[in-house]
């Protein structure tokens, strides 16, 4: 672990760098539909690909805690950047979780240091909430695998070198670890989407792949199913702190529009109706960061009830992101709906947060779950 | 409180309608998914202060409060 200084060091010197190198440049990333290399590689030297990793690999130790205030940050500048690290985090974790000590050996300091990008793939064209109807399937062959199937949807795929598959195996699901170069893998760019528009996402196509026996990640199907589960809770808690940075991104851009924009005379920060909505995005920011620093408390305690805490988060703030980001273009009106202003960039990528890791529909079905159980936190 | 006891504590205090003995199977009771699986992990790593490690994360380690008692047993004695 960082000492408390260097932790406040690092997380100060990652706000500017958000406002050095990422505001100014999110909204031309988003119209060009790609992240550039030298953003890539400058995140790279600012240390921000896995920074929850130990320091031994070249992490900087950062408690969960700390890894949301960055995430909370990265995504008040671009939420298509914080796509790439929540992705790329989640394969990091998994291998620092799961890995045996040959694959924590090979991968972690190359995705540490973010000169190996990871990305995961879980979707496909006929399973995205379901994922037991996936059907990428792996058979043995040697002492190894064939691996065959599509995945859609996949955030980085344009870019990624090391992907995280889920695939069958027999009765049960298993991870592995599939490199860009593999042959047999193909790369399909998806672009055109809604929001975050510039997180390279991609058709991954695996045709009769051949991995060997370190492909696999976890040693058992048992595994495999703590791996998704873990890999997705670590995804929830990076795309809800990326939710608090949207909330923020549009009270900000709002409280600043409502000062210099005045009707009949009068700037718009006087209107009842107008302070309504910025009271609410002051509140549900307080609000968020309260839910989520609960998951990052009960993550680095190593407690189990992070795993509903950071539905609950996720859930609140995904939904309030999209709330708020659509009040802030109601506020800035035209301008709004216009390039000139990044409130519809905030719009478009709130929206895809209430579907990504677990959609709304999916987070109040777990929610509603836990009170009939008997034991709400 | 004996290891048993606490998990199975742990398990009734997440369904409190499950009746579980020590050896009966917890996978069976049709509830438990991976998110549980995950749960149970995290409690036992957190409450006896082990670590679980990869080889050791199997279905039959975990398949009863008697068979999960005894993986925090063995651990407990690799770190002691
Ligand atoms: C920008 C973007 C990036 C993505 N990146 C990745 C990635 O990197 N890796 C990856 O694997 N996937 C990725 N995805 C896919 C994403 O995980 C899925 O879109 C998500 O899981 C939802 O699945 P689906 O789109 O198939 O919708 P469906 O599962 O078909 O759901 C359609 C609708 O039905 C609702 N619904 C589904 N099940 C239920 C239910 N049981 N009860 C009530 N309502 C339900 C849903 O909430 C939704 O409103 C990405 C998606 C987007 C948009």
């Amino acid at each position: 672990m960082t000492s408390v200084t260097d932790r406040g060091i690092y997380l100060d010197a990652t706000g500017e760098f958000v406002d050095a190198y990422i505001v100014p440049y999110a909204d031309a990333w988003d119209r060009a539909g790609a992240i550039p290399e030298d953003l890539l590689d400058r995140l790279s030297g600012a240390g921000l690909w896995a920074p929850f990793l130990p320091v031994t690999v070249g992490g900087q130790g950062l408690d969960m805690i700390g890894f949301g205030t960055l995430h909370e940050e990265i995504g008040r500048g671009c939420s298509s950047v914080r796509s790439l690290l929540t992705v790329h985090s989640m394969v990091a974790w998994a291998v620092q979780r799961f890995g045996d000590d040959a694959q924590r050996e090979r991968w972690l300091p190359p995705l540490a240091a973010g000169r190996t990008l990871g990305a995961f793939c879980l979707s496909e064209p006929a399973a995205g909430s379901d994922t037991s109807a996936i059907a990428t399937r792996a058979v043995p062959h040697g002492s190894g695998w064939r691996l065959t199937g599509v995945k859609k949807w996949i955030t980085n795929g344009q870019r990624a070198d090391l992907f995280l598959v889920f695939a069958r195996l027999g009765a049960g699901t298993v991870a592995f670890l599939v490199p860009r170069g593999t042959v047999g893998v193909g790369v399909r760019p998806i672009d055109d989407m809604l929001g975050t528009r510039a997180s390279m996402l991609a058709e991954v196509t695996f045709d009769d792949v051949e991995l060997k026996s370190d492909a696999l990640l976890g040693p058992s199907a048992f595994a495999s199913g703590m791996v998704l589960t873990g890999v997705l809770d670590l995804g929830r808690y990076s795309v809800a702190s990326g939710s608090i940075g949207i909330i923020r991104a549009c009270l900000e851009a709002s409280a600043a529009y409502t000062e210099q924009r005045t009707v009949g005379g009068r700037p718009l920060r006087e209107l009842p109706l107008i302070q309504a909505k910025i009271s609410d995005m002051v509140t549900d920011l307080r609000a968020g960061r309260l839910l989520l620093a609960d998951a990052g408390r009960l993550k680095d305690a190593g407690d189990s009830a992070t795993l509903m805490a950071t539905w609950i988060a996720k859930y609140f703030t995904s939904t309030a992101a999209a709330r708020h980001a659509a009040e802030a273009v109601q506020i800035h009106g035209a301008n709004g709906c216009s390039p000139q202003y990044p409130v519809a960039r905030y719009y478009r990528d709130a929206k895809v947060m209430e579907i990504i890791e677990g959609s709304t529909e999916v987070q109040r079905t777990m929610i509603a779950a836990e009170a009939y159980r008997g034991r709400v936190r | 409180m004996e290891i048993r006891q606490r998990v199975l504590g742990f398990i009734t205090a997440r369904f409190p309608l499950a009746e579980l003995t020590g050896s009966e199977d917890i996978f069976s009771l049709g509830f438990v998914n991976s998110l549980f699986a995950m749960e149970l992990v995290m409690f036992v790593e957190k409450e006896f202060g082990i670590t679980v490690p990869n080889e050791a994360l199997r279905i039959d380690n975990f398949r009863t409060a008697d068979s999960i008692a005894a993986l925090v047993q063995r651990q407990l004695s690799v770190t002691a």
